[in-house]
Order: structure tokens, then C-alpha cells, then sequence
């Protein structure tokens, strides 16, 4: 078995001239053991597609012969509805996309702003610190269906001037300071997971404390936090439907409208369905955004 | 007292909480004159390089940088600390950034150099410590050796009046050391004014001017490499010697 691997390693050696050159073969050993890797993944790939196909098939038989499956098939699963209720859903859906791209927007700013707060050091910043901390402290602890109601039914009534009275507009807001809260502490967990020794380098080269964070701190923290932050915007995705509450017609108030006139609630799931292919690409260029900063190859085959 | 001097620490007293780590140090650099610190691990070398470049703040005494106290409050420490190089231990590359990007982040931002100008010159820099290919490469990308001399360029872009070099070789594998050695030995040739913590004794030898045993928050035996470490006066200083050389 020696004499096998330093020949390997005598034909991929310097004396042979280079890498470009490299006259590699892989030695009977290397052989013998990438045939019996492929026997292994072939035998994998037949047990996992059985297993998945009996689990599934159990689960189909249990729920079609359960007693009540016609009646949910037609209240639920009827092919006509569903067809004569995906514009309007889709329509619906539209809006939660729009909602969405704009609300994220603004509470990534909003939460970037309140963390940056929350970190400052000394006096004068005391009392944002105070205001950022007693923010966060408040509308993490606050029900963000509450936080709808009180501001969509609540803040019109004011008759602010100045402000649109329009429920998706009291609705997003909602939607905003709701979720600045979170993503404020995410992006501060970032800012606080940046090594002492980068501030230290960074102030050692003469960059004021604003500079360093703006150069050095944030952009890294950002990259840090990347994952959870795209996890909170699939959360986002789905909560936008909640402004449906306020009744601002997206993709669930109008399945509502749809179940409305016969009581098929068929537009129901054709509005899950429609989030739920959102949600899925979102969720895979989340795993892609944390696979792309993983340390790569450092876990080797663990 | 010289006024001459480029750095004259005066009784400087630094201490964490109760941890007393420097109780009464003084020293002065001349310009050009390199300074090795030398002392157990935890004796205060890194400490008394961190309260020189202000990232620590001293309990008592004065520090001097070309005559003006920088242990004054009411110098602008940003100001002070453009004016001084530091290397470190770890590198402290910023990862984020490209190789010549963070040789460029303070002439850019702190000195005011327009962007091309910064350019320029962090590639001559490149040039000089050997690694103007790897201008793009990002830092991870680096061996230590490579990395560290990257930092150095950094810091020496700036056209700093002293460099404070805090055992720039500890963390590098024993074949990556001598090539950030010899770009300190050329650095002393040009005449740049440098204190630097070392446990390289060979090294410290061959470059100091003066070399200071710091320990029990004193410097406790100064002079000529060839006395301190050849023919050391205290009996400290000999303890530490030996122990430095039978590893
Ligand atoms: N930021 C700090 N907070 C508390 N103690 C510190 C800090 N920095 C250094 N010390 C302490 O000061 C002492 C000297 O540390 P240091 O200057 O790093 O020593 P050296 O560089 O000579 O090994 C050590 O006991 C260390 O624990
Ligand atoms: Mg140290």
C-alpha cells in the first residue's frame, strides 16, 4: 500500500516538470475506492427514492380515504375555482410582491440606522442610544397584528396632514416599524461580531471613529449578517398579506373576496400556493447567499 | 531633557483596573533609531506601544511626539495616529477589502491623496515589499508572511514618522520569517525611527540601537543589544535571557 502512494506521489512530483505536465493517474487503490463510492451513491439514490415514494403514497392513501376527502376536495381543491380565482389572487399578489420590494427597502435603512444608534459610544450619543434601545425594546415586544390595527385604524383618524390616509400606506408603515426592530438587532449582532482588532487597525491608521464604522465595520458586518437578514425577508414576504387586515386587496383579501360568493375556499390555497413559489426561489438564493461566504472547505467532509 | 528628541515617553503609568501593567516608564527615540522592547509575555510591550499610538489612554505621565505632549486631551488623537504606523501581530488586514484598496483606505480618506495618486503609490509600495502581483488578491488569499508584509506597506504608505512594529513575526510559520525581517532590515537602512516588540533576539541584535528589558512595569535594564543581550547587567534580565534560549 506504501510503495502504492509514493508512486502516486514520485509521478505527480517537481522532477516531472510542473503541473502542466503532470502526469497523474489515479493508482489502483484510488480506483478500487472511487468504484466503491459510486456502488455506495447509487444504492443511496435507489433506498432514498423508495423510502420517499412510500412515505408519500402512505400519507396520499390515508388522506383521500379519510371519510371526509370529497367534501374538502370540493371546498378546497376545485380545479374550476381555482382557475376562475387566479387572476384577481394573482393581481392581489402583485401588490404584496410591491409591498414587499418597498418595505424591505426602507427597513433595511430603518434598521441599519437604529443599530448604528444602539452601538455609538459616549455622552452626546446617549439619548439616541436611549430612544434606539427603548424602540426596539417596544416594537419587538409588540404583536405586529396589533401594530396594523392601531396604525391603520388608528393613525387616519388623526388626520395628520401632510400623510396619506390610505390604509396600504398605514399598512406598510406597520410593516416597517415592526420589522426595523428585528433586522436592527441583526445587523447590531453583525456590527458586534467585527474583531476589536479591525476598529484597532483601522483608528491605528488615523480613520475617526465615524470612518471606521462607515469603511471598515459595517461593510463586513453587513456581509456577516447576509443570511439572517434574507431569512427575515422571506418572513417579510409573508407577512406583507397580513395588511389584508386593513383591507387593502392583495392576494388574500382577494381570495377572500373570491370564497365570498359560494363559500369555496379553493382561493384560499391558490393564494398559499402562489406565496409559497415566491417563498421558494427567495429561500434557495438564501442558501446560496450563506453557502457563497461559508468558510469554504473548512469543514472538509464533516 | 532633550526637546530633539522624535519621542520621549515620560513616567508613563498604565494600568487595568487593578492590574498594574506599566508603573513608571520612561524612554526617548531619536529619529532613525530603532528600539527594541523585549520582557515576558504580559510584561506591558504591547501596552506601552498601544498608549504611544493613543489606542490606549495613560494613567500618568507624558508622551512626546516631536516635542508637542500627545497625552494631552485636547490633541486630536486621529491626527496623532496618522502620523504613526502600526503593525500588528495578526496583520488586521481588512478582509473585505482588496490588497491595494486597503493600502489605500487612509491616504484616501485620512490624507486627502486623490484616488489615482493613492493608487500609484500603493502599488510602488507593493512593489517594494515584493507583492505587486497580488495587488487584487484578497487578504485571506495571502500566506502570513505575505500578508504581514502587506500590512506593512500599509502602514508605511502613510509616510509615517515612527513605525510601531508589536512582534510582527509571532505568528508566522519559521520560513515566512525572514522575508518580513529582511523589509525591516531595509527600513532601518533608510533611516526610519522604529520600537518594535520582538522575542527575534538574533534580529534584535542585528538592528537595534537600544534595547529595553521591560519588566514589573519598569524598564528594568536598557543599553547597547551587545551589553542587554550579550552581557546583561540585572539579574532579571539574565533570568529571561536564558529562559528565551534554552526553547
Ligand atoms: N484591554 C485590556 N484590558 C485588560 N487588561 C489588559 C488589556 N490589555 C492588556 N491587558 C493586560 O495587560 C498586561 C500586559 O499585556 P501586554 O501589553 O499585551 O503584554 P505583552 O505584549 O508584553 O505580552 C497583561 O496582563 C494583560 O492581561
Ligand atoms: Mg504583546
Amino acid at each position: 500500500m506504501s510503495h502504492l502512494l509514493s508512486g502516486a506521489g514520485r509521478s505527480a512530483g517537481p522532477g516531472e516538470g510542473g503541473a502542466a505536465s503532470d502526469a497523474w493517474r489515479p493508482s489502483p487503490i484510488q480506483l478500487e475506492r472511487d468504484l466503491y463510492r459510486r456502488a455506495r451513491s447509487r444504492r443511496s439514490l435507489a433506498v432514498a427514492a423508495l423510502s420517499t415514494l412510500v412515505v408519500l403514497g402512505v400519507l396520499f392513501g390515508a388522506v383521500v380515504t379519510s371519510p371526509g376527502w370529497s367534501r374538502v376536495r370540493e371546498t378546497f381543491f376545485s380545479w374550476e375555482k381555482a382557475v376562475s380565482a387566479l387572476p384577481a389572487v394573482a393581481a392581489g399578489l402583485w401588490l404584496n410582491i410591491r409591498v414587499m420590494l418597498v418595505c424591505g427597502v426602507l427597513i433595511a435603512l430603518l434598521g441599519l440606522t437604529l443599530a448604528v444608534l444602539r452601538t455609538l459610544r459616549g455622552p452626546v450619543a446617549f439619548p439616541l442610544r436611549l430612544l434606539a434601545t427603548a424602540y426596539v425594546d417596544l416594537f419587538r415586544g409588540l404583536p405586529l397584528l396589533l401594530v396594523l390595527f392601531l396604525l391603520g385604524f388608528g393613525a387616519p383618524a388623526l388626520r395628520l396632514s401632510g400623510l396619506p390616509n390610505s390604509a396600504l400606506f398605514w399598512g406598510c408603515a406597520a410593516l416597517v416599524l415592526s420589522y426595523a426592530a428585528y433586522v436592527a438587532e441583526v445587523f447590531r449582532a453583525g456590527i458586534e461580531s467585527i474583531h476589536p482588532s479591525q476598529r484597532a487597525a483601522a483608528r491605528s491608521l488615523g480613520l475617526s471613529y465615524r470612518q471606521t464604522l462607515r469603511h471598515v465595520v459595517l461593510p463586513q458586518a453587513v456581509r456577516r449578517v447576509m443570511p439572517p437578514l434574507m431569512n427575515d425577508l422571506v418572513s417579510l414576504q409573508k407577512d406583507s398579506g397580513l395588511i389584508a387586515v386593513l383591507g387593502v386587496i392583495d392576494a388574500i383579501r382577494a381570495a377572500q373576496i373570491e370564497t365570498a360568493t359560494d363559500f369555496n375556499f379553493t382561493p384560499y390555497v391558490v393564494a398559499g400556493a402562489l406565496f409559497v413559489c415566491l417563498t421558494i426561489p427567495m429561500a434557495r438564493l438564501t442558501d446560496w447567499v450563506a453557502r457563497r461566504q461559508g468558510f469554504h472547505g473548512a469543514g472538509g467532509v464533516v | 531633557m532633550t526637546t530633539t528628541s522624535l519621542l520621549a515617553i515620560e513616567h508613563v503609568r498604565k494600568s487595568f483596573g487593578d492590574n498594574v501593567v506599566l508603573r513608571d516608564v520612561s524612554l526617548t527615540v531619536e529619529p532613525g533609531q530603532c528600539v527594541v522592547l523585549i520582557g515576558a509575555s504580559g510584561s506591558g510591550k504591547s501596552t506601552l506601544l498601544r498608549c504611544v499610538n493613543l489606542l490606549e489612554t495613560v494613567d500618568d505621565g507624558r508622551i512626546l511626539l516631536a516635542g508637542k505632549d500627545i497625552t494631552d486631551p485636547r490633541v486630536s488623537a486621529d491626527a496623532v495616529r496618522a502620523r504613526i504606523g502600526v503593525v500588528f501581530q495578526s496583520y488586521n488586514l481588512f478582509p473585505h477589502l482588496s490588497v491595494i484598496d486597503n493600502i489605500t483606505l487612509a491616504p484616501v480618506r485620512v490624507h486627502m491623496v486623490d484616488r489615482a495618486d493613492a493608487r500609484q503609490r500603493a502599488m510602488a509600495m507593493l512593489e517594494r515589499v515584493g507583492l505587486a502581483e497580488k495587488a487584487h488578491a484578497r487578504p485571506d488569499d495571502l500566506s502570513g508572511g505575505q500578508q504581514q508584509r502587506v500590512a506593512i506597506a500599509r502602514a508605511l504608505v502613510n509616510d509615517p514618522q515612527l513605525m510601531l512594529l508589536d512582534e510582527v513575526t509571532s505568528a508566522l510559520d519559521p520560513e515566512l520569517v525572514g522575508e518580513v525581517l529582511d523589509l525591516l532590515r531595509e527600513l532601518k537602512a533608510e533611516g526610519m525611527t522604529m520600537i518594535l516588540n520582538t522575542h527575534e533576539m538574533g534580529f534584535a541584535r542585528q538592528v537595534a540601537d537600544e534595547v529595553c528589558f521591560l519588566h514589573g512595569g519598569y524598564i528594568h535594564e536598557k543599553g547597547p543589544p551587545a551589553q542587554v543581550l550579550g552581557d546583561p547587567q540585572e539579574e532579571r534580565t539574565r533570568q529571561f535571557l536564558s529562559r528565551i534560549h534554552s526553547l
